[in-house]
């Protein structure tokens, strides 16, 4: 197992090698430069473009640019915002609770709902059950988020006023210390009467935008992998012993049918961070997502450059915990075989 | 016993803050994004100047609603009568935001604070020039580095006495605009000897109507009404709710979740305009949209030509097809709300025909020519694709073959300076009201060469003595003139053609009184008042 654990590690090397170089080349070749994109039309004469270029160390040779960004990464320095002069990773910790809040009640949500369904699309396999559970999941995962976004607050807000339109908190009847960023922990530690319902009730609608795409690719998943393990030989046998539907489905098929399912879930985490992005825009959710979609628009080349190499970082950790968990499931996969 | 009428002494405090709480007055504004920080000197985005603002006082500030410059912290100022000294005559006892980070003034407002505000933009070695890399782009935009010989405390801790090199009539309208925000030299001090003098920027203390409270970063800014020099505020809470998307704006507007609300989506005005619940407010924008030709390549160095191109553009349509109906057309280059504006300027009128034989006789039978427009929705232009097109067409009736251009938006206005382009689009909305903020962008330099701003190069000798001989006048009057003889020289000349002065529309709630749109484009609070 550690062995297989250090290659693992080894191999995450050259991906952030190569993260690093594309981080830093791609932001460059956005046209557009952070100085005058502040500018508008007010313009800038060139000598003090020169000088504020100067400042930021943008007149050096890219190379340079490069070595020196690399350097300070290795130093564990991502560097500072040229829009609010604030280290990156002061700004990426403030906001990612509320990033990672989001992540995971969207995926906790996709799981409760999709695994029972795929489960139960499998058993009943050609069922109107089965095709209309495939048919809706099939219409999730191809759902623009935006447009399902401003549906679900034009019903669920504006029309029923079942839920906040956005936002994390109502911000007229609480305002308390953010201790841990995490709004449903923090609500809790306030004391404040009502305020964990509000931190619910504002995380409904994101959660469900941002749950919908996983939703439908796991609930796809889980019925693929159960049917292929249903027409296993031991769930067979399982089945011939007498065992009832239950215990041969739940324990005996479920089991081996979950593997393929965390793989995608890990491969659908990474994706939720990068979907985050929209949900976050519309729900003026404050995450990571909607800092870097500001950061690109102000060509902010520290806070974009950092911002992705955290959030990578964390993909790419995350990967090497799912290839870890994919090794506690299947001893095959630990032993090399 | 004791404990017993302890805890009953507790829950009825509680009871009666928590009544007190109930109470309170909040106004939540649905801003569009995050400040860069909270010093204005150092910004110069609308929405970093919105959420420093309600903690803060000028000298001098703009009526809100107008651009009329009223009393502020100084509450009076002479000027000498060859108008080089300021003297400015500070109001006495004006209390600086108390029990922010830590911080307790110990004095009033005094010259001191108002030197440090001013010194900090214009001396390098000022100890707070280099704090949060300041770049301080108003201040040297409005020219006031070549402007000033010194700030100085005068007779007294309550007079400061600026001196220029020269007479300057625009200054009063400058020093009212944000960049000469007074920030508190002792809460400076606090904080260098603290070391932690970035936080000056991050977390301010000023004079305001309201005191800051928290930011946290894409999601809100809290202030709480301060009882100043200007009164207590109308409100006891100001929340700035940071809500990036227009139409998530709306919806949270609908839902009483915010009372006002800023740059609403044009398609949802219709939607506004018929909601009982919200008034939508609008006023005439300070603001104009135009197309620049470029005299120094040919044959745009031709006035006739460019006369002939006013003509050769159906202007009614532009206003219809692109502004929708909310903008006027413009003929000169102020927009009508600013004084001086010379309402008895003729514009070109739409004549294919003439324009054609105007190019005929100016030995242009058959052109072919560049049209830029710009990558983003402006206040002045909210679709210059759209409009490039609607002139391509034009053009083309007239022989006239426009091929249509665009860069990425600071690339845009980066190509635009150096002169790249024969035909452009741009804009520009004013600063402070004075009618020199619009016409300096038609400006050249002492030796003849287009200023930074002047993207037609166009250089006019009696046009630019004429705009340094109004900067030398107090005398409004006298000014006016001159800056109608500027509008007659700039028609005829015709070195823009000018497009549209936009409105600016506001959306607030109906319980919302006391609101006012201020033509610069600010958003204050001061007098909102909402019922509950």
């Amino acid at each position: 197992m550690i062995k297989y654990l250090l290659k693992r590690a080894a191999l995450t090397l050259p991906t952030f090698i190569a993260l690093m170089f594309v981080t830093f080349a791609m932001i460059r070749l956005v046209p557009g430069d952070p100085i005058e994109v502040r500018r508008g039309e007010r313009g800038i004469s060139p000598e003090r473009l020169a000088e504020l270029r100067h400042a930021m160390g943008l007149d050096q040779p890219v190379w340079k640019q490069f070595l020196d960004y690399v350097w300070a990464l290795l130093h564990g320095d991502f560097g500072t915002s040229i829009v609010s002069k604030t280290p990156i990773t002061t700004e990426f910790f403030t906001l990612f609770p509320a990033t990672v809040e989001l992540t995971l009640c969207a995926m906790v949500f996709a799981i409760a709902i999709a695994v029972p369904a795929g489960v139960i699309a499998a058993a009943k396999r050609g069922s109107i059950y089965d095709q209309s559970m495939m048919g809706i999941a099939l219409v999730g995962y191809s759902m623009p988020l935006f447009w399902w976004g401003l549906m679900l607050i034009l019903l669920m807000s504006n029309t029923l006023h079942l839920t906040p339109v956005s936002g994390r908190v109502d911000l007229i009847k609480y305002y308390y210390p953010q201790v841990t960023g995490f709004f449903l922990i923090d609500s809790l530690l306030s004391g404040e009467k009502g305020a964990f319902l509000d931190a619910v009730r504002h995380l409904i609608l994101p959660t469900i935008v941002l749950g919908t795409i996983p939703l439908g690719a796991i609930a796809r998943m889980t019925r693929s992998s159960m049917l292929e393990v249903l027409e296993e030989d031991y769930v067979r046998t399982a089945r011939a012993k007498g065992l009832s539907v239950f215990r041969v489905i739940g324990f005996h098929a479920l089991r081996n049918a979950l593997i393929p399912v965390v793989t995608m879930i890990g491969v659908q985490l990474s994706f939720l961070l990068a979907g985050a992005v929209l949900t976050e825009t519309i729900f003026s959710w404050p995450g990571v997502g909607n800092w870097l979609i500001h950061s690109i628009e102000r060509r902010d080349y520290p806070a974009l450059q950092g911002g992705i190499m955290l959030i990578a970082s964390l993909v790419i950790v995350l990967n090497f915990i799912m290839d870890m968990l994919y090794g506690l499931i299947n001893p095959r996969i630990r032993h090399g075989r | 016993m004791k404990t017993r009428h302890l805890i009953a002494t507790a829950l009825l405090m509680s009871t009666m803050l928590v009544g007190a709480a109930a109470q309170a007055k909040s106004l939540v504004y649905c801003s569009e994004g995050s400040p860069e920080n909270f010093t204005p000197a150092m910004n110069t985005t609308g929405t970093s100047l919105d959420a420093a603002r309600p903690v803060y006082n000028k000298l001098v500030q703009f009526t809100p609603g107008t651009t009329t410059v009223a009393p502020a912290l100084a509450e009076s100022y002479d000027i000498s009568a060859d108008g080089t000294v300021i003297t400015f005559h500070l109001r006495k006892g004006v209390k600086f935001h108390s029990g922010v980070n830590g911080f307790t003034p110990t004095r009033d407002l005094t010259a001191e604070d108002v030197i440090f505000s001013f010194e900090r933009q214009w001396k390098p070695e000022h100890p707070y020039a280099k704090v949060s890399a300041g770049a301080y782009d108003y201040f040297n935009d409005m020219g006031m580095p070549d402007l000033l010989v010194s700030i100085v405390k005068g007779a007294d801790d309550l007079t400061v006495v600026m001196t220029l090199k020269e007479p300057n009539a625009p200054i009063m309208a400058n020093l009212a605009m944000d960049f000469a925000t007074i920030q508190s030299a002792e809460y400076a001090d606090y904080l260098m000897k603290k070391g932690t003098p970035e936080q000056f920027d991050q977390i301010p203390v000023g004079t305001g109507s309201f005191q800051f409270v928290d930011y946290q970063k894409d999601a809100v800014i809290r202030f709480k009404a301060f009882d100043g020099w200007a009164g207590k505020p109308k409100v006891d809470d100001l929340i700035f709710a940071i809500t990036p998307d227009a139409t998530a704006r709306y919806a949270k507007m609908k839902a009483n979740e915010c009372q006002i609300m800023i740059a609403p989506n044009p398609a949802d005005l219709a939607d506004m305009g018929g909601n009982a619940d919200i008034q939508l407010l609008q006023q005439a924008g300070l603001n104009v949209g135009y197309l620049s030709m470029n005299a120094l390549k040919a044959p745009f160095d031709k006035v006739e030509v460019r006369q002939a191109i006013n003509m050769a553009i159906d202007k009614a349509s532009i206003l219809k097809e692109v502004y929708q109906g909310a903008g006027q057309a413009a003929k000169n280059p102020l927009p009508p709300t600013i004084w001086s504006y010379d309402d008895s300027t003729v514009d070109y009128a739409y004549d294919p025909a003439k324009a054609k034989e105007m190019l005929a006789a100016a030995g242009v039978t058959t052109l072919t020519t560049d049209l830029w427009w710009m990558p983003v929705q402006r206040p002045y232009n909210p679709n210059a694709k759209r409009m490039a097109e609607m002139m391509q067409a034009d053009l083309a009736k007239v022989g006239i073959t426009a091929n249509l251009v665009s860069y990425e938006w600071g690339e845009y206005r980066k190509r635009l300076q150096a002169g790249e382009h024969q035909m452009g689009l741009l804009g520009w909305t004013g600063d402070n009201g004075d009618p020199d903020n619009f016409l300096f962008l038609l400006s050249c330099k002492a030796d003849g060469t287009p200023a930074g701003q002047n993207i037609a190069k166009w250089c006019n000798k009696d046009f630019d003595a004429k705009l340094l001989e109004a900067r030398k006048i107090t005398d409004q009057a006298a000014r006016s003139k001159i800056y109608a003889e500027m509008q007659a020289i700039f028609k005829k000349e015709a070195p823009w053609m000018t497009i549209a002065h936009s409105t600016v529309f506001e959306p607030v709630r109906k319980e919302v009184t006391g609101y006012k749109v201020s033509p610069l484009g600010a958003h204050e609070f001061q007098d909102v008042d909402v019922a509950q």
